[in-house]
């Protein structure tokens, strides 16, 4: 049941984003940036789909702590995976951007500078979970980091941005202009990338699932 | 014994140990100096960009000495099974992290406190013309600095790759209470004062310090118990 529901997802993800692009790609280009504006209807999405999966991840983390069941650790590293990979498509894509804009494919922006660092806190946090053999010591001490990279994340977004900027200003509040009638597909697009984001999380954590049963199956091997 | 008496019993403990081998503070010492060294190849001391660039070098050279103590923190506990030892003795885990997190501040600090004359000299900076408000930054960026490094050298204790570990985990956290001691720290060797400009830095440092204190002292327990 649970695949079932899982196939169903992922497939209709695919289709409105298939239906999206078809759409995006018949709207005017953008007057001062051109084609290249489009990417804010991918750049902006799996933005939101990885601060959100590290909000299930931080959740997933308390929730281990609170009841030791292990469901909620195969949850978190499976979803702090997903959002690495979405955060990593939201650097590149905007890499992309800033080459046609800027010129530049990196500028120690504060958008740019802030993601970086965030990707960084939540590799550290893959790293340690490869470092510790044992599953309990392992599952604590990550949702511990966890929890400590989660509270950094608002942190560093603020400071950066006192730093330095030369991001555009969000589009969407804080005095933007993003065309009323776009706004639909941007809303589809949305939707998609956060529903390809569950599925793949559901995927990753199956994995980890049944590698559990695997680790399982094998003590209960040796230990005859 | 109060809470307090206690984590003061295990900061003198581990000052004593120290004190007796003076190994890590000998070693981050050494290699706080060398570094200066190196920077002195990678910059010409007598260039403005330099003199602009100083609060950061300095951080950097702070960031790697202090990550070799933070490192010896926990590890100096295990031979002779003395960590298993600490977590059974009758006091809290708090109490036992608190007592270490300060015993590292006072070494972090020494180290600090010796290499800022040698950066003066070597780098050509008069860092003396606002003395008290850079003590002020170096102990609020030294603290954020320790309560991290003392919460994952905990962590990081019993795992592989324990050296390669601890900075890999520590740096990308520090990096709002680092950029914001580098940025004050700029501003006060070269003689000028914390501006209203330049206060937010000081609140991220507060701040940092002060939420971090409290999830470390708070989480401590499940780190060391499992």
């Amino acid at each position: 049941m649970r695949d079932k529901i899982m196939y169903g997802l992922g497939a209709l993800a695919i289709l409105i984003l298939i239906n999206d692009i078809i759409h995006i790609m018949g709207l005017p280009d953008e007057v001062n940036q051109g084609a290249i504006f489009k990417i804010i209807f991918f750049h902006v999405p799996v933005a939101i789909t990885a601060l959100t999966a590290a909000a299930v991840a931080l959740i997933a983390s308390v929730l281990f702590l609170v009841t030791r069941n292990f469901f909620y650790d195969a949850l978190a590293v499976a979803v702090t995976e997903v959002g690495l990979a979405f955060l990593a498509a939201n650097l590149v894509t905007g890499s992309l951007w800033g080459r046609v804009i800027w010129g530049v494919y990196w500028a120690w922006d504060a958008r740019l500078t802030s993601a970086l660092v965030c990707w960084l806190l939540y590799a550290g946090y893959l790293m340690l979970r490869h470092a510790i053999e044992e599953p309990t010591q392992r599952a604590t001490f990550a949702a511990v980091f966890s929890i400590f990279a989660f509270i950094d994340v608002p942190i560093v977004i603020f400071s950066i941005k006192w730093w330095r900027t030369q991001h555009p200003q969000p589009v969407f509040w804080g005095g933007g202009s993003f065309p009323s009638d776009w706004l639909p597909y941007f809303l589809w697009n949305m939707l998609a990338m956060l529903l390809i984001g569950a599925v793949l999380t559901m995927t990753r954590l199956r994995q980890e699932e049944s590698q559990r049963e695997l680790d399982y199956l094998r003590r209960l091997a040796h230990s005859m | 014994m109060g809470f307090f008496h206690q984590a003061f019993v295990i900061t003198v403990k581990d000052l004593r140990a120290e004190l007796r081998t003076k190994e890590a503070v000998n070693s981050s010492f050494a290699f706080a100096l060398v570094i200066l060294l190196l920077f002195s190849f990678a910059f010409d001391s007598f260039e403005e960009t330099t003199q602009q660039m100083a609060g950061g070098l300095l951080w950097i050279v702070f960031a790697f000495a202090g990550t070799l103590i933070l490192n010896r923190s926990f590890a100096r506990e295990l031979p002779n099974d003395c960590l298993d030892a600490l977590i059974a003795a009758p006091i809290s885990g708090a109490a036992l992290f608190l007592g270490k997190a300060i015993a590292n501040f006072v070494l972090v600090m020494a180290v600090e406190l010796i290499s800022l004359p040698v950066f003066g000299i070597f780098s050509n900076v008069h860092w003396t013309r606002q003395f008290p408000e850079l003590m002020l930054v170096l102990v609020l960026g030294s603290w954020g600095m320790t309560i991290i490094g003392t919460i994952f050298s905990a962590l990081t204790v019993n795992i592989r790759l324990r050296e390669v570990m601890l900075p890999m985990l520590t740096y990308p956290i520090l990096i709002p209470p680092l950029m914001g001691a580098m940025q004050l720290t700029s501003g006060l060797v070269a003689g000028t004062p914390i501006a209203p400009d330049t206060v937010v830095w000081l609140k991220v440092l507060i701040g940092f310090d002060v939420v971090y204190t409290a999830v470390s002292l708070f989480l401590v327990e499940t780190v060391l118990v499992g």
